[in-house]
C-alpha cells in the first residue's frame, strides 16, 4: 500500500475544519463593510445632525404625505400585480400549451429591463405623441390625445405591473406545482366545482407563496426609482425620488439621510418577511402533472395569454416603433446621431461614450462581483452558515439611491477618497450584484448531491481538488448565468449612478435621464434610440441567460 | 497488518447520543456486516470510520496507526455509497479513473486498471458511456469499480444494494460475494437486511440504538441471538414470558417448554422456527393456542396462535392438516432458548 496517512499536517479537529470555509465569505464581508456599513453608518449621523434631519421629517407634512404615497403606490402595485399574476401562475402551473417554455421566457423581458428604459417605453406607448394616441387620433373625430395618463399615478402603477407581474407569476407557479393535485382531487369527489376548488383549496394553500410574491412586488415598487422619476413628473415624489431630489438639488444631506432611514426600515422588514415565507414554502421536486384543457379553460388560457403578451410586448415595440420614427416618417437620424458630440447638449461627451463606459462599467462588475459572490456562495454553503448567507444579502435592503447617497456623504474623504474615481461607479454596481450572483450560485451548490463530496474525499480528493474536479464543472451553468445577472443588472443601474456618476463618465441610462430632460424632439428621439440599444443588450443576455440554464450539464437530483 | 480497528466511538448531535461507546474491529481479508434497524447508527459508525464525520470521543486505527485526525481523502480507504453518488459530468470510465488520478497513478496505468475493473464488475466497453444513461444496476456496478480502483487499504458499502428491486439486488450480492471473497483487504457492509447480511459477510455486528449489542459469525449469531432485540431483528418473532418452576421447566400462556437451567422466576424464551410441525395433543414442549389467522403462503402456510394475549407465529407446510380460523391448534416446537431481556 504506497498511500500512508499522513501525519506531518497538524491535526485540525472537526469543528474547526467545517469553520475554514468562512474565509471564503472574507472578500464579501470587506466589501459590504467598506462600501455598504461604512456609507450607511455616513447617512445615519448625517441624519441626526442638529439642523434637519429627523426633526425635520416629522415636522414637515410633506414629507409624511410622501411616505405615505410611497407605501401607497407599492401596496396598490402588488395588489395589482398578482391579480394578473395568479392566472399567470395557473398556466405556468397547471397547463401545458405549445412554445410555454419561449412564452415564459418572453413574459420574464420586462423583469430584466432597466427600469429606465420601461419608463421611455411606456411614454413612447401611452405618452402624448406615443403610439397609442397617434393611432387613436388617426380615427376620424378624434382631435386631442385620448389618453392622458403620463404624469398620473396610473402610468406608475401600470409600468410597475409590466415590470413585476411575470416575477410574481413564476414565484406562484412554484408553490402551486408543489401543491398535491389529489387534494383537489378529492375535493372535487366530495361535490366541489372549480370556482369553489379554487377559492377553498388552491388559494388558501397558496397563502404563503402569494405573500412571497406580494411582498417581493412591494419591495420593488417601494423603491422604485426611474419609472416614478420619469412617468410620475414632480408631483408624485416617492421616499427614493425625494433623496434624489433632496441630495442633488436641495443639497439637504441631513433630510435626505433621514428619509433613507425610513426607507430602510420597510425595506428591511419586507425582505425578512419574503425570506420566512420563502423557507416557509414547501420544495417539492416532483413535478405536478399538467391537466388536459377542456373547451373553457382554453378559452380563458387564451384570453389571459393575449393580455399577459400584449401588456408585456407593447411598450417594447412602441419604443423600437418611436426610436425610427421622426416627425415626418421613418428615420435613422437617432441612431446615427449617437456618435456626434453636439456642443452644449445634454452631454459633455458623445453619446456613443456613453455606451461604451457602460460596457466597461458592466465587464468591471462581472470581474469583481462573480469572484467574490462565487466565493462567499461556496464559503457559507460549506460552513452551513446561515448568517454568512443573510450578511451578503443585505445590499438587497439597500435602495439604489441610498446606496449613491451613503457614496456621496463618505467617499468624498479619507480613508477613502473616491469621489474622482470611476471605480466608484463600478464598486456601486458589484455591490447591487453580489447578492444575486451569491443566491444563484448557493441555490445550484445545495441542489448538488452532498455525497459526492465525499466521495471524491473517499477517492483521495482534498477540498480544492474536489472544489475542481466535481464542485465547478457541475457549477459551470450557474456561474454563467450569475456573470450574465451581474452585466445586466451594471447595465441597467440607474439610481445609484446617477448620483455618483461622474459627468465625464456617463453611463447609458444616465444619458438617456440627461437627454429626457432636455427640451426638444430630437434630444427625445436620442433617448429612445438609446433605450432601444439598452433593452437589446439586457434582452439579449436574458436570453442567453435562459440558454445556459437549459444546457447546463448533469441535472442531479 | 492488523486492520481496522475502533475503540469507543462515540457520537453526539444535537444532545442526543447516536454512538455510544463502540467498538470493533476488521481483519484483512474479512468482510463485517453492520446490521441494525434505519437509525441505529451504523452509517454514522461507518462515516467516522471514513474520516467524513468526526466522532465527539473514541479512536480509529488502521494498522495499528491511529488516523482519528487524518481528513478523509489521505486515509486511503474506498467507500461505495447509497445512490452510488456517481459524478454526474464524468463518464464512466473518468469515474473510476477519478481516483487514481487522485493517487497519480501514470497514465498507462490507469486506463489498464479501469478495463480490468469493469471487466471485473461485468461491464466491459462501458468507458464513454454517460452516467445519467445506465440502470440502477450498472451504476451500482460502476460504483462498486470506482471505490475499488485505488486499491483501497479498506473497503466500505453503505446499502449498496438497497435503491435496487428485489430480483436485481439478489443477484448482485451474489456477485458481490465472489469480488469480496477476492479482495484481501478488510471491508464493512452496511446494510438493514439480514438475509444480505448472512449472505455475504464473514462476521455480523448487529447494532441498536447507537450500541453494537452482538457481534459474531452469522451461523453464530442465528443459532444464539441472545438477546430478545437481535432474535426478533433475525426475523425470529416468537418470544414468550412465563415462570420457570423448580423442575426447570417454564410455564407459559401457551403451554410448558423446558428444561432451561436457572434460577425459578420470571423467564423470557424464544420458540425457534426450526422443526416445528402441527400435531393433535397438548403436552410438554407443545404449543396451545387459537389459530387467530391462517395465512397462505404458497408452500408454506403461516399460522398465527394466541393465548393468555401473547401472539406467535409458525410456517408450517401447507400439505398438513392446517387448522381453521378460530380453532384451537397445537404446535410441537422442538428448539427453544432462553433470551437476556
Amino acid at each position: 500500500m504506497d498511500r500512508s496517512v499522513d501525519e506531518k499536517r497538524p491535526s485540525l479537529t472537526a469543528r474547526a475544519r467545517e469553520r475554514r470555509p468562512l474565509l471564503l465569505v472574507v472578500p464579501a464581508g470587506l466589501l459590504l463593510a467598506a462600501f455598504l456599513a461604512y456609507p450607511l453608518q455616513g447617512i445615519l449621523r448625517e441624519s441626526f445632525q442638529r439642523d434637519g434631519g429627523i426633526g425635520l421629517l416629522v415636522e414637515d407634512t410633506y414629507y409624511l404625505e410622501r411616505g405615505w404615497f410611497t407605501l401607497w403606490q407599492a401596496t396598490v402595485s402588488a395588489a395589482l400585480t398578482l391579480l394578473l399574476a395568479v392566472p399567470l401562475a395557473w398556466l405556468l402551473a397547471c397547463h401545458a400549451f405549445p412554445g410555454k417554455r419561449t412564452i415564459e421566457a418572453v413574459l420574464m423581458v420586462p423583469f430584466v429591463l432597466p427600469t429606465i428604459v420601461v419608463a421611455v417605453a411606456f411614454s413612447a406607448l401611452v405618452g402624448p405623441s406615443g403610439v397609442a394616441n397617434d393611432l387613436l387620433t388617426r380615427i376620424p373625430g378624434i382631435e386631442e390625445p385620448p389618453i392622458r395618463i403620463l404624469n398620473t399615478v396610473w402610468a406608475i402603477l401600470l409600468a410597475h405591473v409590466f415590470y413585476n407581474v411575470a416575477v410574481a407569476g413564476r414565484i406562484i407557479a412554484t408553490g402551486w406545482r408543489g401543491l398535491d393535485s389529489r387534494v383537489e382531487e378529492s375535493a372535487a369527489m366530495l361535490g366541489a366545482g372549480p370556482a369553489a376548488r379554487f377559492f377553498l383549496i388552491t388559494l388558501p394553500a397558496l397563502r404563503n407563496s402569494l405573500l412571497a410574491a406580494a411582498s417581493l412586488v412591494f419591495l420593488f415598487c417601494f423603491t422604485s426609482f426611474g419609472v416614478v422619476l420619469i412617468l410620475g413628473g414632480p408631483q408624485f415624489g416617492t421616499l427614493e425620488t425625494e433623496i434624489y431630489r433632496e441630495s442633488l438639488f436641495l443639497f439637504r444631506l441631513p433630510v435626505a439621510g433621514a428619509l433613507a432611514l425610513a426607507q430602510l426600515v420597510v425595506t428591511f422588514a419586507a425582505i425578512v418577511i419574503n425570506a420566512r415565507l420563502q423557507q416557509a414554502t414547501p420544495q417539492r421536486t416532483e413535478a405536478r402533472s399538467t391537466t388536459p384543457w377542456d373547451r373553457k379553460s382554453a378559452a380563458l388560457g387564451a384570453a389571459i395569454l393575449a393580455l399577459l403578451l400584449l401588456l408585456t410586448a407593447a411598450p417594447m415595440a412602441a419604443l423600437v416603433e418611436r426610436s425610427f420614427h421622426g416627425g415626418d416618417g421613418y428615420t435613422l437620424r437617432y441612431y446615427t446621431m449617437l456618435d456626434d458630440n453636439v456642443r452644449g447638449q445634454a452631454l459633455f461627451v458623445a453619446p456613443i461614450e456613453a455606451v461604451r463606459n457602460s460596457v466597461v462599467f458592466a465587464l468591471a462588475t462581472v470581474a469583481v462581483a462573480l469572484p467574490v459572490g462565487t466565493l462567499a456562495a461556496i464559503g457559507s454553503v460549506r460552513a452551513r452558515s446561515t448568517l454568512a448567507e443573510a450578511l451578503v444579502q443585505l445590499p438587497l435592503g439597500v435602495s439604489s439611491v441610498t446606496l449613491g447617497l451613503g457614496f456621496l456623504v463618505t467617499m468624498d474623504q479619507p480613508p477613502l477618497n473616491l469621489r474622482e474615481s470611476p471605480a466608484l461607479v463600478v464598486i456601486a454596481h458589484s455591490l447591487i450584484a453580489v447578492p444575486f450572483v451569491t443566491r444563484t450560485v448557493s441555490a445550484r451548490l445545495r441542489s448538488l448531491d452532498p455525497r459526492l463530496r465525499d466521495a471524491a474525499a473517499m477517492l483521495g480528493a482534498g477540498p480544492a481538488r474536489t472544489f475542481f474536479a466535481v464542485e465547478a464543472p457541475l457549477l459551470k451553468g450557474a456561474i454563467g448565468v450569475a456573470a450574465v445577472l451581474s452585466f445586466a443588472t451594471s447595465m441597467g443601474e440607474f439610481g445609484a449612478t446617477l448620483l455618483i456618476a461622474r459627468p465625464e463618465y456617463p453611463t447609458i441610462p444616465v444619458a438617456i435621464f440627461r437627454y429626457l430632460g432636455q427640451p426638444g424632439a430630437l434630444n427625445y428621439g436620442q433617448a429612445l434610440a438609446m433605450s432601444t440599444v439598452l433593452m437589446a443588450v439586457t434582452g439579449s443576455t436574458f436570453f442567453l441567460a435562459e440558454r445556459l440554464v437549459r444546457v447546463r450539464t448533469g441535472g442531479v437530483s | 497488518m492488523t486492520g481496522l480497528s475502533v475503540r469507543g466511538a462515540t457520537f453526539r448531535a444535537g444532545g442526543r447520543e447516536i454512538l455510544s461507546d463502540v467498538s470493533l474491529d476488521v481483519v484483512p481479508g474479512e468482510t463485517l456486516a453492520l446490521l441494525g434497524p434505519s437509525g441505529c447508527g451504523k452509517t454514522t459508525l461507518l462515516r467516522i470510520i471514513a474520516g467524513l464525520e468526526a466522532p465527539s470521543a473514541g479512536v480509529v486505527a488502521f494498522d495499528d496507526r491511529d488516523v482519528s485526525n487524518s481528513p478523509p481523502h489521505r486515509r486511503g480507504f474506498g467507500m461505495m455509497f447509497q445512490d452510488h453518488a456517481l459524478f454526474p459530468h464524468l463518464d464512466v470510465g473518468a469515474n473510476v479513473e477519478f481516483g487514481l488520478k487522485r493517487a497519480r497513478w501514470p497514465e498507462p496505468r490507469r486506463r489498464e486498471r479501469v478495463q480490468e475493473l469493469l471487466d471485473l464488475v461485468g461491464l466491459p466497453g462501458f468507458e464513454r458511456r454517460r452516467i445519467d444513461r445506465l440502470s440502477g444496476g450498472e451504476r451500482q456496478r460502476v460504483a462498486l469499480a470506482r471505490a475499488l480502483a485505488p486499491e483501497p487499504r479498506l473497503l466500505m458499502l453503505d446499502e449498496p444494494l438497497a435503491s435496487l428491486d428485489r430480483s436485481l439486488r439478489e443477484r448482485l450480492a451474489g456477485e458481490l460475494r465472489e469480488i469480496l471473497g477476492r479482495l484481501a483487504i478488510p471491508a464493512i457492509y452496511v446494510t438493514h437486511d439480514q438475509a444480505e447480511a448472512f449472505a455475504l459477510a464473514d462476521r455480523i455486528a448487529i447494532m441498536n440504538s447507537g450500541r453494537v449489542t452482538r457481534v459474531g459469525r452469522p451461523s453464530e449469531v442465528w443459532e444464539h441471538p441472545e438477546t430478545e432485540f437481535v432474535a426478533r431483528f433475525l426475523g425470529m418473532g416468537n418470544v414468550v414470558s412465563g415462570e420457570r418452576e423448580p423442575d426447570g421447566w417454564v410455564r407459559t400462556a401457551f403451554g410448558r417448554f423446558g428444561p432451561v437451567a436457572g434460577p425459578a422466576g420470571p423467564a423470557r424464551l424464544l420458540l425457534r422456527p426450526e422443526g416445528v410441525t402441527l400435531v393433535t395433543a397438548p403436552g410438554d414442549g407443545v404449543a396451545e393456542g387459537i389459530a387467530e389467522a391462517v395465512a397462505f403462503g404458497g408452500e408454506r402456510t403461516t399460522v398465527t396462535l394466541t393465548a393468555g394475549g401473547q401472539r406467535v407465529e409458525f410456517s408450517l407446510p401447507s400439505s398438513a392438516e392446517l387448522p381453521a380460523r378460530g380453532e384451537p391448534a397445537c404446535v410441537s416446537v422442538p428448539q427453544i432458548q432462553e433470551l437476556a431481556q
